[in-house]
């Protein structure tokens, strides 16, 4: 990449990267937690696109999900609650020859940062963000969370809580310029991996809320789906993804659903009936903010300083 | 100093030009009439002849508030010498007024004293709206009361001969008279309007060129007063701009590429200039969606390799500190500039105050020791962004610069910089990185440790605003949590070591030091240099460095008597209901002063929401002397 040294290029022996290449230190995550499932086919993906772990950051915010860049071996930024959406679009600014993927929660994406989540879709920079969703503040004990089911009792709404659930999927779809937005459960490991891969893929921000077992506080909730899988709606289309067809056969709901009309992606979207997994949306000549960031990214230390030379010349008296 | 205009009653037909060595000028209009233009102008113009200057914007609160009212004044001060101009002065010489009711808005800024020539427009004696007619006469007779030398000109009639819309051309006469009064050469402002109005055809420089001649001429043939600032022509190439511009043009010598910002004034005005300017130079401008993702977007780039700048003012600076907080903890490389306005909450956006000190230093919770500095004049603007580039690097982690609303919008002239190559940041680091070195191998003495970046084989790390061991992985055992917060602290410490400590202007010893930082640096040394001239013991010291402190600063205040912050920020009035010696509370730096020296520094301080003048301060420290000395 111009503006880097060359040296790297040169001394990169050719190699082959293992799933042990993205070995962390090792997760911490209560057994049973759906974010070990998470963690493997990422790592999976990583390693069948054999991302060099050192051109790999993962980014994350705060909560359960958010430790997801120490348990994974490639350059992390852990950060603030909230605030691994602008952090990540910081990094990608100036990097397009990195491999990004940013770990949220649904506290940490739906609630405290909202603001950088709506924007961060319609940056669409390059970014593979992954929104861990188990209904649930973990980390902090169980709290109600914005996609909390509505009666569902917690250490904040001890009666239950009054509100609709937000719904991440009908959010995103309803920011100007989203390109990519998929949902993906984390019990069905062929479908969580080809999810994470298309949307690795994806040239712009790729959206995926994984619905996640949290054993601990909210194991009724989609727990109760693995074991009845007639609340979930799987999507299938040429362009949508791949799956195998034995593996297609778990999903005793399916329905066609063209991913390039966002009408229809919003109505599936919409539907609180069946949980849609699957793509729902995809975009790819939505505008990316980072093919503009980049610009510029090939001036000589020359070039930049006859341009403040120009500008400071024309305060010259 | 100021000139007094008793010896000025000529008559009309023999013009004196009296020969001063400073004077002061305001152009003042409804917004949108161009008093800013005009004024910026002249300013161009005498500091280009060779004289210092020091300017000030005068600016509504409102994008285009009600013509005619008070509130609503538009336009600058400028204040020209034979000598560098270091501040915005004390009262006008002269002040030229659109319409009179702008010219109250001066008049309650104390802009004013007996004897300032001011020209108002006289187009509104005639106006058909009879309440208009009344407010005019009204106010001339009071500005005769008020002992101005009241001077009412033509200039709407005069610019009606050349124009339809006089409104947008009274400024090119104003600009006409102005010339004519300090004797500048007309055929440089021809130039100087001819490039202005380049962009907009010969059509429109034919027009401005005939105001100006009509000012120009009407002054000449109908004003006796002229005065003359012999100006030294520059050995060297200067240039003159205000601090905003100045932060700007430092950001690109320092070869920082990314300013990422959330709209603020008085910070913003930086950002205008880079978005048009820092493209050239392969950067760009991030106007996020809030002060906090600004902060965080320059973070991520600062992390990716290459230290990123993100400028604000209080209320942005409120909303960063939990991302300020976390690049003292995972020690990335920032710069953030704070144009400091008047507060707290939303305050006085667009007025003058120093008054984010403490929160700079403190505002995040725990320990977070991060480095301060703040600029004193417009040439320091520039050159403190090269140094706080290579300063959050070398000492990896969140340097902040402070400016202000008077440095912002003040221009003044300095050499032109010589750029190095040296300022630039480097390219990105991308070779392997040692595998046996961790990411935070602080060295045990100074704390000082090297980043591995994105890319670099080898490094591969994980950084966390959690407390962490060495190697970056989340640690809570008290033993490394102990160590950490030490190696961050450390490194203030070590910086420091590296400091002299600072001149002092006067003598090193005597009676009255007065401390100060930030933009008041002009004003104060004006004051002391007047008082020293009276035979008076008053030095002062200004601080550029804030955290860490500059060394020897004990030694330095224990040479004099008392020592005094001026500073133009809150602190309790000593002889108010309640106040005590105990419950008064203190300046901010008397208190971050008091704090590290054990002496008892005083303070004086005010929050006028513009400049303390030179003349207020002189008053001040009188008082102060003469307390002294009645003490001995």
């Amino acid at each position: 990449m111009s503006g880097l040294r060359q040296e790297w290029e040169a001394e990169a022996p050719p190699r082959n990267c293992t799933l042990q290449d993205y070995q962390g230190v090792p997760a911490r995550w209560c057994p049973g937690c759906g974010d070990h499932a998470v963690l493997n086919a990422v790592q999976q993906v990583a390693r069948d696109k054999q991302l060099p772990p050192e051109k790999t950051v993962v980014v994350s915010g705060i909560g359960c999900s958010s430790r997801f860049p120490h348990y994974i071996k490639t350059y992390g930024f852990h950060g603030l609650h909230g605030r691994a959406f602008p952090v990540a679009c910081g990094v990608r600014s100036r990097r397009p020859d990195l491999h990004m993927f940013v770990v949220t929660g649904d506290g940490d994406c739906c609630a405290i940062g909202t603001a950088h989540w709506i924007h961060t879709i319609r940056y669409n920079m390059d970014l593979t963000i992954l929104l861990l969703d188990n209904n649930i503040y973990g980390l902090t004990k169980n709290q109600t969370s914005p996609t909390t089911r509505t009666g569902e009792r917690s250490n904040t709404h001890p009666r239950g809580n009054v509100l609709p659930p937000l719904n991440p999927l009908s959010v995103t779809l309803g920011v100007t310029n989203a390109s990519f937005v998929a949902q993906t459960i984390d019990w069905n490991p062929p479908h969580l991996y080809s999810t994470i891969r298309a949307a690795y893929e994806h040239k712009g921000t790729s959206f995926v809320r994984i619905l996640q077992r949290c054993p601990h506080f909210t194991s009724h909730v989609f727990t109760a789906v693995q074991h009845d899988m007639s609340q979930v709606l799987l999507l299938t289309h040429d362009d949508g993804i791949p799956l195998e067809p034995s593996m297609q056969r778990l999903f005793p709901n399916r329905a066609a659903h063209d991913p390039h009309q966002l009408a229809a992606a919003r109505a599936v979207a919409e539907r609180d009936d069946v949980y849609p997994v699957g793509l729902l949306y995809r975009d790819e000549r939505a505008a990316r903010y980072d093919l503009q960031t980049s610009q510029g990214l090939g001036k000589s230390q020359a070039e930049k300083m006859a341009a403040t030379e120009k500008w400071l010349s024309r305060y010259e008296i | 100093m100021s000139t007094t205009m008793a010896d000025l009653e000529a008559t009309p037909s023999t013009s004196t030009v009296r020969v001063v060595d400073q004077h002061i000028v305001e152009i003042v209009s409804d917004s949108g009439e161009g008093a800013q233009t005009c004024g910026q102008m002249f300013a161009d113009l005498v500091a280009r002849n060779g004289n210092g200057i020091w300017t000030v914007e005068i600016i509504p609160a409102e994008i285009e508030p009600p013509s005619r009212s008070r509130a609503g004044a538009s336009g600058n001060r400028i204040r020209l010498g034979s000598n560098p101009v270091t501040n915005a002065g004390d009262h006008a010489d002269i002040v030229v007024a659109l319409n009179e009711q702008v010219l109250y808005s001066r008049i309650d800024a104390g802009a004013l004293r007996s004897g300032t020539i001011v020209f108002v427009d006289r187009t509104w004696a005639e106006h058909p709206d009879d309440e208009i007619r009344r407010r005019y006469q009204e106010a001339i007779e009071d500005f005769r009361r008020r002992a101005y030398t009241v001077i009412e000109a033509p200039i709407e009639a005069q610019c009606r001969q050349h124009t339809d819309d006089p409104r947008k051309g009274k400024n090119m006469w104003a600009l006409g008279l102005l010339c004519a009064i300090y004797d500048l050469d007309a055929a440089t402002v021809r130039e100087s309007i001819s490039r202005r109005f380049s962009r907009k055809g010969d059509a429109a420089i034919e027009k401005n060129l005939a105001l100006f001649a009509d000012g120009y001429d009407w002054t000449l043939a109908n004003v006796q007063q002229r005065f003359r600032v012999p100006a030294h022509k520059h050995a060297q190439p200067m240039v003159v701009m205000n601090g905003n511009q100045a932060l700007a043009l430092g950001i690109m010598a320092a070869g920082i590429e990314v300013c990422s910002m959330y709209p603020i004034t008085p910070a913003t005005s930086a950002s205008h200039f880079l978005a048009n300017a820092l493209q050239e130079a392969g950067g760009f401008v991030h106007q996020a969606e809030d002060e906090i993702a600004a902060i965080g977007f320059a973070i991520g780039c600062s992390y990716a390799g290459k230290t990123a700048v993100t400028i604000t003012s209080g209320p942005g600076l409120a909303l960063k500190t939990e991302f300020l907080g976390y690049a003292v903890m995972a020690e990335v490389p920032l710069v953030v500039i704070v144009v400091q306005r008047g507060g707290p909450s939303t305050g006085l956006p667009t007025k003058i105050e120093q008054g984010d000190l403490l929160a700079a230093l403190y505002a995040s919770p725990g320990d977070s020791p991060k480095i301060i500095i703040a600029p004193a004049t417009i040439e320091e603007c520039f050159h403190f962004v090269v140094t706080a580039r290579r300063l959050a690097e070398d000492f990896r982690g969140p340097v902040m610069i402070l400016s202000d609303a008077n440095l912002a919008t003040g221009q003044q002239p300095f050499p032109k910089p010589q750029l190095q190559n040296s300022w630039l940041a480097p390219p990105v680091e991308q070779a392997a990185w040692d595998q046996s070195v961790p990411p935070f191998a602080w060295d045990p003495e100074t704390g000082l440790s090297r980043r591995p970046i994105p890319g670099q084989r080898g490094g591969e790390y994980v950084l966390t605003g959690l407390a962490h061991d060495e190697a970056s992985h989340v640690a809570y055992e008290s033993a490394i949590n102990q160590k950490s917060m030490e190696m961050r602290s450390r490194k203030l410490a070590v910086l420091k070591s590296a400091l002299h400590p600072p001149q002092v202007h006067g003598s090193a010893e005597g009676d009255l030091l007065v401390v100060g930082w930030g933009s008041t640096l002009g004003c104060i040394e004006e004051a002391v240099d007047q008082l020293r001239a009276e035979g008076h013991r008053v030095s002062s010291l200004h601080l550029r460095f804030l955290s860490p402190l500059e060394p020897g600063l004990k030694k330095i205040f224990e040479r004099f008597r008392k020592v005094l912050t001026v500073e133009v920020n809150y602190s309790d009035p000593v002889d108010a209901a309640f106040i005590t010696p105990e419950s008064r509370r203190y300046s901010q730096l008397s208190q971050l002063l008091r704090s590290q020296t054990l002496i008892d520094i005083d303070c004086w301080s005010q929050v006028p929401g513009s400049p303390i003048p030179p003349s207020r301060i002189v008053a001040e420290l009188r008082r102060r002397l003469e307390l002294l000395r009645q003490e001995s």
